[in-house]
């Protein structure tokens, strides 16, 4: 055994460096300005994540720390998300503090940067020592925000289930790893790729445990996307968390189990993709999922009346359409997915966001207390209904290009052979689930619209709420009409997998 | 090394037997300190055993008990949150929320 110092390139590292004393800067002020500093600290921390996105952009391509962090096009498209993630829970947290936290400004904020900080080094990780602490730094902090109102019971039992459940499927992921580990020998994912790619040439008999490690990280990982059948604390863990953190965790925290599994699965157990791998193709499983995951994020969501388990049921359905692009492993695929997983952040955050502001002034997150809401507050009415519609890929929001990108992708792979038939199956059902999810989604619509009586709230946004809705509502419509830069952008997101097929 | 990964194999089991029967908040998080020893185990028998060239296996058993430590603080917290509304830190109780 020798050891030599690899080398550092602490350059690369500077967005999450920044983000990370940012956040104790803040709770340091928080505490210093004695807590009464209505709401500086929360422009403090948007202003951070502006900062952090002007040092990203400047931020350039490498790998530092012995190959330990590795910054390429697709960790830099997925950061983006994480900021822009951030920026819009937080924007839209400013009425949460006037009523139950209004002693711990600093902390909800810092918590938030601090999962950010957590999903970016997630996403600059070529290696699963650091994809596992990245992942756990995602998840932590987000324990406690799930937990934040103290004294409300939804709140800490929505914490509770999540900690318990996060827990537990990062023990799965990481009992997965440490097969991964014993049978590859190394932890560095090209390496393991090459690795296991050989063992499994010279010994056949690796199946079987291949075959449990390969079903540990899926459990892990489908814990935290909330691909069915790990789906169980969604809803409920969306209904009981503070808003603009359930807005997060539908986004920030999906985009972070994306990279994940794009990261181990495309990369580590690129080789066990396919027929011919029969017990440990994880392109069937996976696919399977997306299968239940839209059966069953649409169908239950049908049923709901809270609004915020029903967006919980709706984002089930949403990562099942995701990974159709994910199975579907040709260039186009993982471009879809990235273009899907973006145009998602706008609608879903901006749906949240008009929910919270919603929830401030009435206290209630009731679908039939929406009832004629456009009549006293017509902008945000209509923002919510084009946020949903977008969700719903009404053309020519962007919701619809990005259904559209990620049905081409997988049509083009299942016609490319026979083997990969089965991706028709997924194409079929996804198109038919999709219209179950206009049905729920335009429900709320419906009562906002068409009904009699005047709705008893009226909703004034204030300058960040007024920002965030007016981002989402940009979002949608200029990149549902407009899409091209954005696709440019996630088409490099495949150059980070350079052995793809066209 | 079959003794060891046997060993690590039984101790993940009874955790993960622990987190879905326990009903005790405690026993569950318990059953989950079972579940990261459990994997510990793996990686420092793997590491022995197989990769003796390098001693990442030990490297990743020890930030595993770090980050483990992290995840206890976090869940005693809510544990006690739990025990201010309920009066209690049986699971059964908890279900404000049912679909």
């Amino acid at each position: 055994m020798n050891f030599q110092l690899p080398e550092i390139h602490i350059s690369l590292m500077l967005p999450e460096l920044f983000l990370f004393i940012w956040a104790l800067l803040i709770i340091t002020f928080d505490v210093v300005t004695k807590r009464k500093n209505e709401h500086t600290v929360g422009y403090l921390a948007l202003l951070g994540l502006l900062i952090d996105g002007a040092i990203l952009s400047v931020t350039g391509y490498g790998s530092g720390f012995g190959n330990m962090f590795f910054n390429d096009p697709m960790a830099l498209f997925f950061k983006v998300i994480f900021l822009g993630s951030a920026f819009m829970a937080i924007a839209s947290s400013f009425g949460l503090m006037h009523q139950k936290i209004v002693n711990h400004r600093g902390e909800f904020y810092a918590l938030i940067l601090f999962s950010t900080v957590g999903m970016m080094f997630l996403s600059s990780s070529d290696e699963l020592l650091s994809l596992y602490i990245g992942l756990e730094l995602t998840t932590i902090p987000l324990f406690v925000l799930a937990a934040f109102f103290k004294d409300d019971r939804l709140s800490v039992e929505a914490g509770m289930k999540y900690f318990v459940i996060g827990a537990f499927s990062s023990a799965l992921m990481l009992y997965g790893i440490s097969f991964l580990y014993g049978l590859s020998g190394t932890t560095d994912l090209v390496q393991m790729k090459i690795n296991l790619a050989i063992t499994h040439l010279t010994f056949k008999d690796i199946g079987v445990i291949l075959s449990l490690a390969v079903l540990l990280i899926l459990g892990g990982i489908g814990f935290k996307l909330a691909l069915p059948p790990f789906h169980q604390w969604t809803p409920d863990v969306y209904e009981g968390a503070p808003t603009p953190v359930a807005a997060f965790l539908s986004v920030g925290s999906k985009a972070a189990g994306l990279v994940a599994f794009a990261k181990i699965f495309i990369n580590g157990l690129y080789a066990f993709y396919g027929a011919e791998m029969a017990p440990n193709d994880w392109g069937r499983l996976v696919g399977v999922g997306a299968i239940l995951a839209m059966i069953i994020g649409n169908v239950v969501a049908i049923r709901q009346t809270n609004i915020k388990r029903m967006l919980g049921y709706s984002s089930i359905a949403q990562v099942g359409y995701i990974m159709i692009g994910m199975v579907s492993m040709n260039e186009f695929g993982l471009t879809s997915v990235g273009f899907y997983m973006f145009t998602y952040m706008f609608a879903n955050m901006g749906a949240f966001a008009v929910v919270a502001f919603f929830e401030d002034k009435s206290g209630s997150c009731q679908i039939s207390s929406y009832r004629g809401l456009s009549k006293t507050s017509p902008f945000l009415a209509t923002s919510l209904t084009m946020f949903l519609l977008s969700l719903a890929g009404i053309p020519p929001l962007a919701g619809f290009v990005a259904k559209y990108a990620v049905f081409a992708a997988a049509i083009n792979m299942a016609t490319s052979g026979v083997a990969y038939h089965w991706i028709f199956w997924l194409v079929g059902i996804g198109l038919l689930t999709s219209v179950f999810a206009l049905f729920y989604y335009v429900n709320p619509v419906k009562q906002m619209f068409f009904s009699k009586e005047d709705s008893p709230y009226k909703i004034s946004l204030s300058a960040p709420a007024f920002t965030v809705v007016l981002i989402g509502l940009i979002g949608i419509v200029l990149f549902g009409l407009y899409p091209d830069p954005i696709l440019q952008f996630a088409s490099q997101i495949s150059a980070s997998f350079g052995f793809l097929p066209h | 090394m079959l003794a060891y990964l046997s060993l690590a194999a039984i101790l993940f089991s009874i955790g993960m037997f622990g987190v879905i029967t326990r009903r005790n908040v405690i026993g569950i998080m318990m059953s989950l300190e079972l579940m990261f020893n459990a994997v510990n185990i793996n990686f420092v028998a793997f590491n022995k055993f197989i990769v003796t060239d390098s001693l990442l296996g030990q490297i990743f058993s020890a930030f595993i008990i770090v980050v483990a430590a992290a995840e206890a603080v976090v869940g005693l917290a809510i544990v006690l949150l739990l025990y201010r509304n309920w009066q209690g830190i049986n699971s059964d109780q908890v279900n404000v929320m049912k679909w």
